[in-house]
């Protein structure tokens, strides 16, 4: 029996940090130390901390090893010899104190972070469902199946008061009760794994991490409301989750928890897997199943029947998203009570958050409903690096909205965000300190959604990008200040007209951030100046003269022969030639630093 | 038919239990803004501008919201209205808007909805035109595609769906460049398309036209008479010329709808090449004649032939452009000169 076990993420981001081959050194070398007897090496999904991949872990004693290169596996492995030592310098560093923390439950990141849903994410191999089993995997199914029905099932999902995870919130037992009513022989239960924000990836590393947990949630759902069938909708760009979605369903199968008589039960369910084109507007529940069926995904406009009633070729259909489902094993094996026990009166359990921009502790993490905005990014996040001033939060994804330091108090549930002008939604949170312009934040994110919108309202397709334009020529500073009245008057009618989700929430981070930010709006059109110094029409390079030691490697590499001086003579930037392309600023020797941005275009010769 | 009690802006009207607000609106001669509407066609919903607001409920769109009992609909109100001129100003600041070079000018929905909610020209000068400059599609000989036009209301989308179940169009790519698209984006010619010109009538725009669109000065009530289906058309005369037809929606027969033949080719009836007398071949060539000429002459080569070789030598070939009634003469005529051998073309 194996004594020790590495523990190596092997999530789409941990390969791409190069977890592949320092997992194949790692085990080549433990072969070489013939430690193979006692040492297994245990391919896991991601542990969530993307900051510090590849990251290794030695359990029993729970060693945590940072951004492991290849060249340190021979190390690792002699590490593992009965006289081995820990290895110091792979030892994870706190940002703040810069002392070394040896086990990762010390780690503030770990240890501050409530997972559920994530538990098991970076400890079992999510490609063998033994491991799955042996971490209490499938007996919420077990126990749904032999002792309780259906509608205690039911039940116990509306006394737990989970909340769909989509982003929508809608209560999850309501839904399934819902579907449970609805007459018909033939229902189905989908799973939306359609993740399409930039920068959040919790659906793909419970995918990666954890598929059976997926699979377990959907078939009790099945079991709930009287389906026989499941599809999970997932994202083509995701093959790795795909990949192993495949083998968990192909393994379920093969146990007997899947398939026309599951654990002898007599209930019959199978789950197929059906990958999207990449449309981000198919994450809209019935733009997902018309996707399903094969045809344009388009948001159906209310008043429609809900999907619950009239889904998936016009059967009673159950959607509900990743993380809902896999928060159900929990569930049944924990109580109902348990579940309810966390979080905040009307948001219970956990929310999942892809925290990433200008923030120290980049990573997936699992908070409990209700904790603060402060204690994720500061606490969590370990604040913004770089001794820079945080600024503004952007929470649920292209189509949340920006959030000021002054609701850095703001509990984290469905309803506290959408208040605050933001939401929950996927569960993306970008931190952006005072290098970030709120126009141009705005810019991106619209940019975003108006591509993806179907084009079938003509709010979302044409209102969306006329406020895109707008921005853009604030941006410029070709802005009028009517036109932040504009942007409002638009933004509330796409928000008020629009068919779907993603039409009603693309103003978002522009109303938002003039809602909080609206002095920077000001400050593009009225001063044109780009307080944050990002906006290319509205800053200006100089060369600070008394720092300046007229090296001429600027004046050299200046694309457009900008720079005037000499040898011995100050250099100074002509403004009218300069096409801001930052070649100075970043070829200047960093022990003179003299070249400089400022807001704004009206500049007089420094010195 | 079950009907209803409610109020349109504080007017009691009755309705049927099926219909929509929309619906019960315009038959009570109650505009609501509305461009992806047809009463044809199962709802869409995407123009957004029949938005209104059921007392106590809030907003919706009255093209899918049932009527029921004791509701009040408001089709005004500030959010309305605010919603609605901005959802307006996006269509008309995109769209190609030189009415008078329009074919469909005085005949647009959208001047409709433009002339309802009163454009103010300094409000659509806020605004950018975003619409890219798309070709115009004139690979069919009966009808132009205008893009630059289509507002997407995707009336013609359905029509062809749901009316022919030919399904030649469809809505295809994102965003700004949403646009009504064949398969691999192909000139419509080269696509299913039957040219059946049924999309062409229910355009709300100028986006599909005839080509070479004449408007008639008056309308004659008739029956297609390209097949024995008889079809109720209306034609346009402009002078003593035919200039357009369209499917007479009363007719019981086709209930306004036309083929390819009957709504676009009606070209041959002025036709210089038209025969509008019978032709008798002598010494090899083809003279005109009078129809005493010509039908002794048939009369004759039908004797003539039956003495020879019996009755059994004749044959007919009747057109499929006739009516039924008319094939069962011909019938009757052929047998009573003795033969069974009788055909149509309309089998071929």
């Amino acid at each position: 029996m194996p004594v020790r076990t590495v523990l190596l993420g092997q999530g789409t981001c941990c390969i791409s940090a190069g977890a592949k081959q320092i997992s194949a050194a790692l085990r080549e070398e433990i072969a070489r130390l013939d430690l193979a007897g006692t040492v297994q090496v245990k391919h896991t999904g991601c542990r969530g901390f993307s900051q510090i991949d590849p990251v290794v872990i030695i359990e029993p004693e729970g060693l945590l090893y940072s951004e492991v290169k290849v060249d340190d596996a021979p190390e690792i492995a002699r590490s593992l010899l009965p006289q081995g030592q820990p290895i110091e310098r792979l030892f994870y560093r706190d940002p703040v104190t810069d002392r070394a923390i040896p086990h990762h439950r010390d780690i503030t990141f770990y240890n501050k972070q409530q997972r559920t849903v994530l538990k098991n994410c970076g400890y079992i191999d999510p490609e063998e469902i033994d491991d799955y089993l042996a971490v209490g995997g499938y007996q919420a199914l077990r126990k749904v199946l032999s002792e309780m029905t259906p509608e205690q099932v039911i039940e116990a999902v509306k006394r737990s008061g989970l909340r769909g995870l989509g982003g929508g919130g809608f209560p999850a037992g309501r839904k399934w009760e819902a579907c449970r009513r609805v007459p018909g022989d033939e229902k189905y239960v989908v799973c939306n794994a359609d993740e399409g924000d930039p920068g959040a990836f919790q659906d793909r590393s419970v995918l990666e991490g954890d598929p059976h947990s997926v699979v377990e949630g959907m078939i009790i759902a099945g079991y709930a409301v009287g389906a026989t069938k499941g599809y999970v909708y997932v994202r083509a760009e995701y093959p790795l989750a795909v990949k192993r979605l495949g083998i968990a369903i192909a393994e379920a199968r093969e146990r007997g928890f899947l398939g026309e008589n599951v654990l002898g039960n007599g209930f019959g369910f199978d789950i197929e897997i059906f990958q999207g084109a990449g449309a981000f507007v198919c994450g809209e529940s019935t733009a997902l199943t018309l996707s399903l069926e094969g045809a344009r995904g388009m948001p159906k406009p209310l008043p429609r029947p809900r999907t619950t009633e009239v889904g998936l070729w016009g059967r009673p259909t159950l959607l509900n998203n990743v993380k809902t489902f896999a928060n159900i094993r929990w569930i049944i094996n924990k109580g109902a009570e348990w579940f309810a026990s966390q979080g905040t009166e009307k948001s219970k359990g956990t929310a999942i958050f892809s925290l990433t921009g200008k923030i120290t502790n980049c990573g997936l993490i699992e908070v409990p409903m209700g904790i603060t905005l402060r204690e994720i990014i500061f606490d969590i996040g370990g604040g913004v690096p770089g001794g820079r001033t945080f600024k503004a939060v952007q929470t649920g994804g292209p189509s949340g909205g920006v959030l000021p330091e002054g609701l850095l108090g703001t509990p984290i549930d469905f309803d506290s965000l959408t208040a605050a002008g933001s939401m929950m939604g996927s569960g993306g949170m970008v931190v952006v300190d005072e290098d970030t312009c709120m126009v141009d934040l705005a810019r991106y994110f619209l940019d975003f959604t108006q591509k993806e919108s179907c084009g079938q309202c003509s709010l979302c397709r044409l209102g969306s990008v006329q406020m895109l334009e707008i921005l853009n020529a604030i941006t410029e500073g070709n802005g009028r200040i009517e036109d932040i009245d504009l942007l409002i008057e638009l933004g509330e009618s796409v928000k008020i007209g629009s068919i779907c989700g993603l039409g009603q929430s693309a103003p978002n981070p522009v109303l938002s951030t003039i809602r909080y930010f609206r002095e920077e709006y000001e400050s593009h059109i009225l001063e044109k100046k780009c307080p944050a110094r990002v906006c290319k029409g509205l800053i200006s390079y100089i060369i600070v003269s008394d720092k300046c030691k007229a090296c001429m490697i600027c004046l050299r590499k200046c694309p457009v022969e900008a720079i005037k001086g000499g040898k011995k003579e100050v250099h100074v930037i002509d403004q009218d030639k300069c096409t801001r392309c930052g070649v100075c600023l970043s070829v200047c020797p960093e022990r003179f630093g003299a070249v400089e941005i400022i807001p704004g275009r009206e500049v007089k010769i420094h010195g | 038919m079950d009907k209803v009690v409610l109020k349109l802006d504080d007017l009691e009207v009755m309705a049927n239990k099926e219909d929509t607000i929309l619906q019960a609106a315009l038959d009570h001669g109650i505009y609501i803004p509305h461009l992806c509407y047809h009463p044809d066609l199962k709802p869409f919903g995407g123009c957004r501008l029949c938005v209104v607001e059921i007392e106590g409920r809030g907003l919706t769109i009255s093209c899918k919201a049932p009527v029921e009992e004791g509701i009040a609909v408001r089709t005004e109100g500030p959010e309305i209205d605010k919603m609605r001129r901005v959802a307006a100003e996006l269509l008309i600041v995109n769209h190609y808007s030189e009415c008078l070079q329009c074919a469909r000018n005085t005949d647009c929905k959208l001047q409709d909805i433009a002339a309802y909610i009163g454009i103010e020209e300094g409000r659509l000068q806020r605004l950018k035109r975003t619409a890219r400059d798309l070709p115009l599609d004139d690979s069919n000989p009966f009808f132009i595609r205008d893009p630059n036009k289509c507002v997407l209301c995707g009336i013609c989308v359905r029509t062809c769906e749901e009316i022919n179940g030919v399904g030649a169009i469809d809505f295809a790519f994102r965003g700004l460049d949403t646009r009504i698209s064949t398969l691999k984006d192909k000139p419509i010619v080269e696509s299913r398309c039957e040219s059946c010109g049924e999309c062409v009538v229910r355009c709300p725009v100028g986006a599909l036209v005839p080509q070479n669109m004449r408007k008639p000065e008056r309308e004659v009530k008739s029956i297609c008479p390209y097949c024995g289906t008889g079809c109720g058309i209306y034609l346009g005369i402009r002078g003593d010329k035919i200039v357009s037809a369209r499917g007479d929606r009363d007719s019981v027969v086709n209930k306004g709808q036309l083929c390819v033949k009957g709504r676009f080719s009606y070209d041959f009836v002025n036709h210089p090449d038209r025969l509008t007398t019978p032709l008798i071949k002598r010494n090899g060539v083809f003279v005109e004649a009078t129809w005493d000429e010509a039908l002794d002459l048939v009369t004759a080569k039908f004797k003539e032939a039956q003495e020879k070789y019996g009755p059994e030598a004749l044959a007919g070939l009747s057109s499929a452009r006739v009516t039924n009634e008319e094939n069962y003469l011909f019938q009757k005529l052929l047998r009573s000169l003795g033969t069974n051998s009788i055909d149509c073309c309309a089998r071929l």
